[in-house]
């Protein structure tokens, strides 16, 4: 101890003589030798401000250095350095004005300072001005996002005097914006806060909302008493929404301007404390199983006097009634608190109308994803009036299809191209022999044609359970739809999304042209509306049955790839499709593609609407919108899109 | 009695429940040899309530055309109904022992909270919620049993056939409402603790001294004499001329309306009838199984019991019966483990594995081949063959009986 103190004794001379011709960071730093080893919270900060109002070059990478506990004192002579480990004795010891490595010593040799976490943020703050005027533009955005992420007081000066050195307009934007959400919070003068806030009006920004909640923090207290210079935002009375007579008997209570009764359990617990003789106060413990005897029984305790008085008369909501509350905010300027109250407002109108353009999409993306699984459906039930329970099964094949192609060819992107033929083809297979096998041996018959394919779709989950297991199974997207477009910090949609989207409008084109302009179409359409005139016609009404439902469901079995891509695939993706993807069909009216696009569309944004009211609890929201569709089949049976005359078959 | 004229079968199966009881009874371990474990015991009191809930669908479907694919969710009802006593009653009496050694005797109040607290800890409660307001009382319960299933199905079946969705959309909208009630009652907050269900039905309050082997045959014997009952209603209703306006609805239901019959009064009150049969079935199954959660009501569950009736015949009392029957024990052999694994050298069929794959087979098959189910098989003994006919199905509605299944 002795030692060293001589040698910072004698270092301290030596470094006054050095301070007339060029200061070394090695100098400022003996200046202050003594505190840097202390390292005290309390003493500390006259080293941590001389470092860094040194203007040597060298002083953030001391600062860094030693806030990361890299910075090292060599206990022969006092002097400061940033070591790095070379062996677990043996640490190379670099100068901090040259960079350059001085030699080695032996750990025993040195003393490791170790800032604890307040003075880290100490150097932390300090450390801010030179992150702020660094020449990398990347580090300056950083370091401002790390202040508003944590900002604080002694942030606000050096961010001050930086914007007007900026040049970079973008992350001089950055610094007013920052510089404002720090005003806002740490700034003494009131005027500048209000202009602040008020700079914020409609922004959408994140930060600036977390900005002004904590301007706007109030408590309640109540109204007696309080100072004329409280800044109340409004009045209020227990019993209200915003604070309930239990709320506000405490208050009461806790300000003394109401005696507490004895609560409920107190009383138990002094007629406990006070039975003698199997009764309490005369009245035997038998009988004290209703309120009213034991009201009875604590009475002639208080008239004892070896229990608090009670009144048994006293209710909450009279001791309230007449009591009135106050809001107080904490923050004491009432200009500042209307200033952030308006801008608020303004900000929440603007999310408001952010909020809404984003469910709508979640409602679209979501309308397309239940057009994607029901579209097959519109071929085999809209128009063949085929049920076929299994369809949930074919889009989990197709999506089982994605799966296993992905296990063969390793490239995302081209075994995506390749599983959406090969689940078309697999699916259409499944298809055709369904129909052959099955299907056209009770077309009419449309109850057992539920109940048998629903057969098919039991046997057909337990295959897959059987070969895949019951674990999810991932069907990962391509690189280039990972990600969100995000149009501001409220709008986002997933390219994955839009990615559905737009597969849901290819297939929708694809079977337009396929009813509407080609001779399959053509046939399908009259097989549907007339099997025997369309046989006359020379038209053979099995084949095309057959190449329809194939259709139809290969059609299922893309979509299933696009519903892996989204959701997990495993042995139910499809029956937990099957029931909407057939509201969808029946809500929009069958036998007509825009029927199906139409109710898709009120469903998925109904569903999205409903989870809005309470977000999270999507189950509610399912049976909600069940509930609405069952009660709009009342009004509109035929969906919303009925078919007219002959076409509607009846 | 035309009722016992028009079925010959009415007391073929009589005896034979009667006999089946009374083999039961003297086999099982309170009352007979103990060659039939109690959970035996349980599980064919179990079958029974099943058949019975099958004889509902039969009516509704097999005798009305209507398929139904919400009767289960009657049935689970009705279990739910009756589990809220039992485990408030149960509740209530474990809650009361362990306050008496309190210093206070508790106060009613005091008691009702323990009771929440224990019942709805689980989801994170501890209020009753509105509809548990009159699980204290047996009697209360028994009668919700019966009525909220039948408000519902009458709701429900007013709605539905008031705006004429009949066929196919029927089916997928009840499916809807049984995937609604099933999603509803797996929230927390719906007051019947989610997807934990209620449990320890098995547990009769008050009868903790009673070894489950009696309760087991008691509830065996009550499931039988509902059975016998429900099939009594059903040969009843189907006999008589309701039968015959039932079975023209079934067949061709703008007949029947012109004939000025008020078809959607007639399918209301079998639709609510046999939800009331349903939920009283459900009463008496779910005691036996000793919990209930909602996925018993999911929409899968209400297919099955359509399966059930196909395979045991629709359009026959006692098919419906045995279809129930043979399925549900033939699945509880084969899902329990006891079927023995075949061994094909390259790959071990299991059949815990396998069973549905053959299930789904044979459903599609019978669906295919045999119309008439297993009920089919009788028609060979009793020399009743299916008329020579090739046409159309007997009406031109969706649910009218086939060519095949056609009589006589």
């Amino acid at each position: 101890m002795l030692r060293s103190l001589i040698a910072a004794c004698l270092l301290l001379t030596c470094s006054l003589a050095a301070q007339a011709q060029d200061r070394t960071i090695q100098d400022v730093l003996q200046e202050h030798a003594e505190v840097i080893a202390q390292s005290s919270r309390k003493t500390i900060a006259p080293a941590i401000d001389a470092i860094a109002g040194s203007g040597l070059p060298a002083a953030q990478d001391v600062l860094q250095a030693w806030q990361a506990k890299d910075m090292w004192q060599r206990e022969s002579d006092g002097l400061f350095f940033k070591a790095e480990r070379v062996d677990s004795s043996t640490y190379e010891l670099i100068d901090f004005a040259t960079g350059e490595s001085v030699g080695t010593a032996d750990k025993g040799d040195l003393e490791q300072l170790k800032p604890n976490s307040g003075i880290r943020a100490m150097i932390g703050a300090a450390l801010v001005q030179f992150q702020l005027n660094d020449p990398d533009a990347e580090r300056r955005r950083e370091a401002l996002l790390a202040i508003q992420r944590d900002g604080e007081a002694s942030h606000l000066a050096p961010l001050r005097a930086s914007i007007e050195g900026e040049t970079n307009p973008e992350i001089k934007a950055l610094k007013e914006t920052t510089e404002r959400l720090l005003t806002i919070s740490f700034d003494p003068d009131d005027a500048a806060r209000v202009k602040a806030i008020e700079g914020f009006k409609g922004s959408l920004s994140l930060d600036a909302r977390a900005a002004l909640n904590p301007v706007l923090t109030t408590k309640i207290v109540p109204a007696e008493g309080l100072p004329e210079s409280a800044n109340v935002k409004r009045e209020l009375r227990a019993g209200s929404p915003d604070l309930t007579v239990s709320e506000g008997y405490d208050l009461l209570v806790s300000a003394g301007v109401i005696e507490p009764q004895p609560s409920l359990a107190e009383r138990k617990a002094a007629l406990e404390s006070h039975i003698e003789n199997g009764a309490v106060a005369g009245v035997p413990l038998a009988e004290l199983n209703t309120q009213d005897a034991r009201d009875r029984a604590y009475a002639a305790l208080a008239q004892e006097g070896v229990a608090p008085a009670f009144d048994p008369d006293f209710t909450m909501e009279a001791a309230v009634a007449s009591a009135k509350f106050a809001e107080v905010y904490d923050e004491p300027s009432k200009a500042v608190t209307d200033a952030a109250e308006a801008t608020l407002a303004s900000i929440n109108r603007a999310v408001g109308l952010n909020q809404f353009f984003d469910l709508s999409l979640d409602g679209l993306s979501l309308a397309s994803i239940y057009f994607l699984a029901a579209i097959g459906l519109a071929i085999t039930f809209g128009v063949m009036g085929v049920i076929n329970m299994a369809h949930g099964e074919f889009i989990m094949m197709g999506a089982y299809t994605g799966y296993v192609v992905q296990q063969i060819v390793p490239d995302y992107t081209v075994s995506i191209l390749l599983a959406i033929p090969l689940a078309f083809a697999v699916t259409f297979a499944a298809g055709v022999a369904m129909e052959r096998l099955i299907i056209r041996w009770l077309y009419n018959r449309p109850l057992e044609t539920l109940l048998a394919t629903f057969g098919v779709s039991i046997a057909l989950q337990q295959l897959a359970k059987n070969i895949f297991g019951t674990q999810a199974r991932p069907l990962t997207s391509p690189g280039w739809l990972d990600g969100a477009l995000s149009f501001n910090d409220v709008v986002s949609i997933s390219y994955i999304r839009i990615a559905i989207f737009i597969l849901a409008l290819i297939f929708l084109g694809v079977f337009l042209f396929i009813m509407k302009k080609t001779r399959l179409g053509l046939e399908t359409r009259a097989v549907t509306q007339n099997p025997r005139m369309a046989a006359s016609m020379g038209i053979n009404p099995d084949k095309v049955n057959m190449l329809t439902f194939g259709l139809g469901s290969g059609i299922a079995g893309i979509a299933g790839v696009a519903i892996g891509l989204y959701a997990k695939v495993t042995s139910e993706l499809g029956s937990d499709y099957i029931v909407q993807s057939f509201m969808t069909v029946v809500v929009g009216g069958v036998g007509n593609i825009w029927g199906t696009l139409l109710g898709a569309t009120m469903i998925g944004f109904l569903q999205k609407g409903i989870e809005w009211f309470n977000p999270s609890n999507t189950l509610a929201a399912q049976t909600y919108m069940i509930v609405f569709i069952i009660i709009f089949i009342q009004f509109r049976p035929k969906g919303i899109i009925a078919l007219k005359g002959r076409a509607a078959g009846d | 009695m035309t009722m016992f004229k028009k079925n010959p079968s009415l007391m073929v199966f009589i005896g034979l429940l009667a006999i089946f009881t009374l083999a039961v009874t003297f086999m099982s371990e309170a009352y007979g040899t103990g060659a039939l474990s109690t959970s035996f015991v349980k599980t064919l009191g179990k079958t029974l309530c099943l058949a019975l809930v099958a004889i509902a669908m039969d009516l509704v479907w097999g005798y009305t055309g209507i398929l139904s694919l919400g009767h289960f969710a009657f049935f689970g009802l009705g279990g739910y109904m009756i589990g809220m006593w039992l485990m408030y009653a149960r509740t209530e009496i474990i809650v009361v022992e362990s306050m008496a050694n309190a210093a206070l005797p508790p106060t009613p109040s005091e008691i009702s909270d323990a009771i929440g607290t224990q019942i709805f800890g689980v989801v994170g409660s501890s209020d009753f919620p509105l509809i548990w307001t009159f699980a204290h009382s047996f009697w209360a319960q028994i009668a919700l049993v019966v009525l909220v299933p039948g408000l519902l199905a009458l709701v429900f079946g007013w709605l539905a056939f008031r705006s004429r969705v009949t066929g196919v959309y029927l089916s997928i909208l009840t499916q809807a409402m049984t995937l609604a009630l099933s999603l509803y009652l797996f929230q927390n907050d719906s007051g019947l603790r989610g997807n934990n269900g209620l449990s320890g039905l098995q547990n009769l309050p008050g009868a903790d001294a009673i070894s489950q082997d009696n309760i087991s045959i008691w509830f065996f014997w009550a499931s039988a004499f509902a059975l016998l009952l429900t099939y009594l209603i059903a040969a009843f209703i189907v006999s008589g001329k309701f039968g015959s306006v039932i079975r023209g609805i079934r067949d061709d239901e703008a007949r029947v309306r012109f004939l000025g019959y008020s078809v959607e009064g007639f399918k209301l009150f079998i639709f609510t009838l046999t939800a009331v049969i349903a939920a009283i079935g459900g009463a008496l199954y779910y005691p036996q199984a000793g919990i209930i959660n909602p996925a018993e009501i999911a929409p899968i569950a209400s297919i099955y019991l359509a399966v059930w009736v196909a395979i045991g015949g629709r359009g026959r009392i006692y098919g419906a019966a045995i279809g129930a029957g043979f399925v549900s024990l033939v699945s509880t052999y084969f899902t329990g483990g006891q079927a023995p694994d075949i061994n094909l050298g390259f790959y071990t069929i299991k059949w815990v594995d396998w069973w549905l794959v053959l299930l789904g087979l044979s459903f599609v098959l019978v669906t295919l081949f045999a119309p008439k189910g297993i009920g089919g098989l009788f028609d060979l003994i009793t020399h009743r063959m299916s008329p020579n006919r090739h046409g159309l199905p007997l009406g031109p509605d969706k649910g009218s009986l086939r060519e095949e299944e056609a009589e006589k």
